[in-house]
């Protein structure tokens, strides 16, 4: 029966997305696997141009052992996960408090009228798609923006045409 | 004095790196209390008498908390710190985990020892990809040069630690969110009591402190709560690290004693943008009711200072706003963020957090209504208190302040559907 189940899971991703997620799965009580879903959705949503299928939610739920409903909870509760396909680079502007009064509004005009698109939308070429984020913790450089992994500090218009235009 | 603590290894090259640390006395401490078996109480006392307070907010003694936990009770327990710093305004954490983790490590397996726990979690937030790599690093260098796993230089003291990565969710600083959501789940509070010292992380006894309290915890040990407590002032020991922002010159972290006048950080910080005057201080982060800039300018940066002028500290994220800022704009955002990151468990928040930011927006946008401005205090009384955990309060609270110092500005956009001249 194990041996079956094993073979199953195999079956649900590549060898090295199995790794990402099992040094997740390491991190915690052998009887607490569930404990890896957030790192496991974020493994497999990297790897899939940066969203999330319901297939690909059932596949994580599989390989932890875990209801589809309970992947599915976590995976609309928390706002860094993606349902819907994105663009390959998703800009995350932040338009809290601090970066308000250092004029975000400014940024994302820019970066708005530059790619033609708003808040939640993708290019057409699927290069570029545009969030609206709360604070990220970088306030000492706001205006501030994410894209992928990294984060963008004390921006203006000429600053983010030279970060998107650095872009692949 | 200044970055005497947390920061103390900020002006050395790449000081994130072990050896750096090290070069500081890092360890050091951790080494004493492994080898000299030092008694676990001894170690709770020194952190109460330090009159160190949680660094995250709420500011409770964490000593107290640590003294909650049976530490001979049998079966796990564990070590939690929060670094899912989401308080806008806040971005002192992310500085302890780029530039001294290492401090932050030692902390968490010393208070393992004082507890009892042989696990530990760092839970750093989602964004947070720079900081959380560099806490990886850290923790194998540690693992690698024995600080940890298994009978911890000989002393036979196990501690392990793991960082787990959040996915983008406010509430998840609330500590019990925080829990469920290692746990694999939704971010939503649990009912306290039972209180996370007796039904933690797994059901098992918890303590969960913030990044900074804990990474304060090697100094306190190597210097003497005493010499913590005195840096500060009554019931505010210490150092606190401030993130003050805004329109100012030179916003950035400051370690500074607490109980530092708030003009004196203003001036560290570069002082106004361009001979703008000042108008308003956020003193504690996002949920702290503001206070105009005049009063703020006589308070101090301490506990009962700025709690004496009908606000709190918080987390020490200072937000400067100066003339031109309109205050139903920002409470307009900051409403909007409350509505964004309410869990939606209790009806108050859920439903009252969303009015707030509707009535609000419609006296931003001039379609406000006299009786609006009794209904915001209204509302707001009504969604204080009555959640189970302190998000709500979080939420009415700005509201509150607001209304307390600025009605006229709220008044005048209902009466002209516009800002006040000169603002905005």
């Amino acid at each position: 029966m194990t041996t079956t189940i094993e073979k199953d899971k195999t079956e649900l991703f590549t060898a090295e997305i199995r790794a990402e997620i099992d040094r997740w799965i390491a991190k915690y009580p052998t009887e607490w696997k569930q404990s890896a879903v957030m790192g496991a959705l974020m493994v497999v949503q990297d790897n899939n141009d940066g969203w999330l299928s319901t297939q690909l939610m059932d596949q994580v739920a599989a390989y932890l052992d875990m209801p589809s409903i309970a992947v599915y909870e976590v995976a609309t509760f928390y706002s860094m996960y993606e349902l819907k396909p994105v663009g390959k680079h998703k800009i995350c502007v932040c338009t809290n408090v601090s970066c308000m009064t250092n004029k975000s509004d400014v940024i994302v005009e820019h970066i708005e009228k530059k790619l033609g698109i708003g808040f939640g939308q993708v290019t057409e070429d699927g290069r570029f798609s545009l969030k609206e984020v709360e604070c990220l913790g970088a306030c000492g450089g706001a205006p501030m923006m994410q894209i992928g992994k990294q984060y963008y500090e004390n921006l203006t218009p000429e600053i983010v045409d030279a970060i998107l235009e650095g872009l692949e | 004095m200044a970055n005497e603590v947390c920061l103390r290894t900020l002006d050395l090259e790449r000081p994130w790196l072990l050896e750096q640390y090290q070069s500081r006395g890092g360890y050091a401490m951790l080494k004493k209390i492994l080898t000299e078996k030092m008694a676990p109480e001894a170690i709770i006392e020194e952190v109460k008498k330090s009159g160190l307070r949680g660094r995250g907010g709420a500011g409770f003694p964490t000593g107290l908390k640590w003294s909650f936990i049976s530490r001979n009770a049998p079966g796990q327990k564990y070590v939690v710190c929060n670094s899912d710093e989401g308080e806008p305004g806040t971005f002192k954490d992310r500085d302890i985990l780029r530039y001294n983790p290492h401090q932050l490590i030692e902390g968490m397996i010393i208070a393992g020892y004082a507890i009892g726990a042989t696990r530990g979690y760092n839970y750093i937030r989602g964004e947070f990809w720079e900081p959380y790599e560099r806490f990886e690093q850290a923790l194998e260098d540690a693992r690698n040069a024995g600080f940890l796993g298994e009978n911890l230089l000989g002393s036979g003291f196990d501690f392990e630690l793991h960082a787990h990565l959040g996915a983008g969710a406010y509430i998840c600083g609330e500590e019990t969110a925080l829990l469920e959501s290692i746990e694999g789940k939704k971010g939503q509070p649990r009912y306290k009591p039972p209180f996370p010292a007796h039904f933690g992380l797994y059901g098992r006894p918890t303590i969960i402190n913030n990044t900074e309290s804990l990474a304060s915890i090697p100094m306190i040990m190597e210097k003497g709560g005493e010499w913590f407590a005195d840096i500060g002032v009554k019931n505010s020991g210490g150092s606190k690290l401030f993130s003050i922002s805004g329109n100012i010159n030179n916003p950035g972290v400051f370690e500074i004693p607490m109980g530092t006048p708030f003009s004196e950080l203003l001036a560290m910080a570069g002082g106004m943008k361009e001979g703008h005057k000042i108008k308003a201080v956020i003193p504690g982060g996002s949920s702290a009711p503001v206070i105009p800039g005049e009063q703020m300018m006589e308070l101090n940066m301490d506990y009962d200072s700025i709690a004496g002028a009908g606000s709190m500290l918080g987390s020490g994220a200072v937000i400067v706003l100066d003339e031109s800022n309109c205050m139903v704009k920002i409470l307009e955002r900051m409403s909007y963020f409350y509505h964004e990151e309410s869990c939606g468990q209790c009806t108050p928040c859920r439903e009252g957090t969303g009015w707030l930011y509707r009535v609000v927006h419609r006296i931003e946008t001039g379609q406000g209504r006299q009786e609006d401005l009794d209904l915001l205090d209204d509302v707001a009384s009504k969604i204080s208190g009555k959640t189970i955990c302190a998000l709500g309060d979080a939420a009415a609270m700005p509201v509150q302040g607001m209304l307390r110092h600025y009605r006229d500005e709220f008044q005048y956009h209902i009466d002209h559907k516009r800002c006040m001249t000169g603002v905005g």
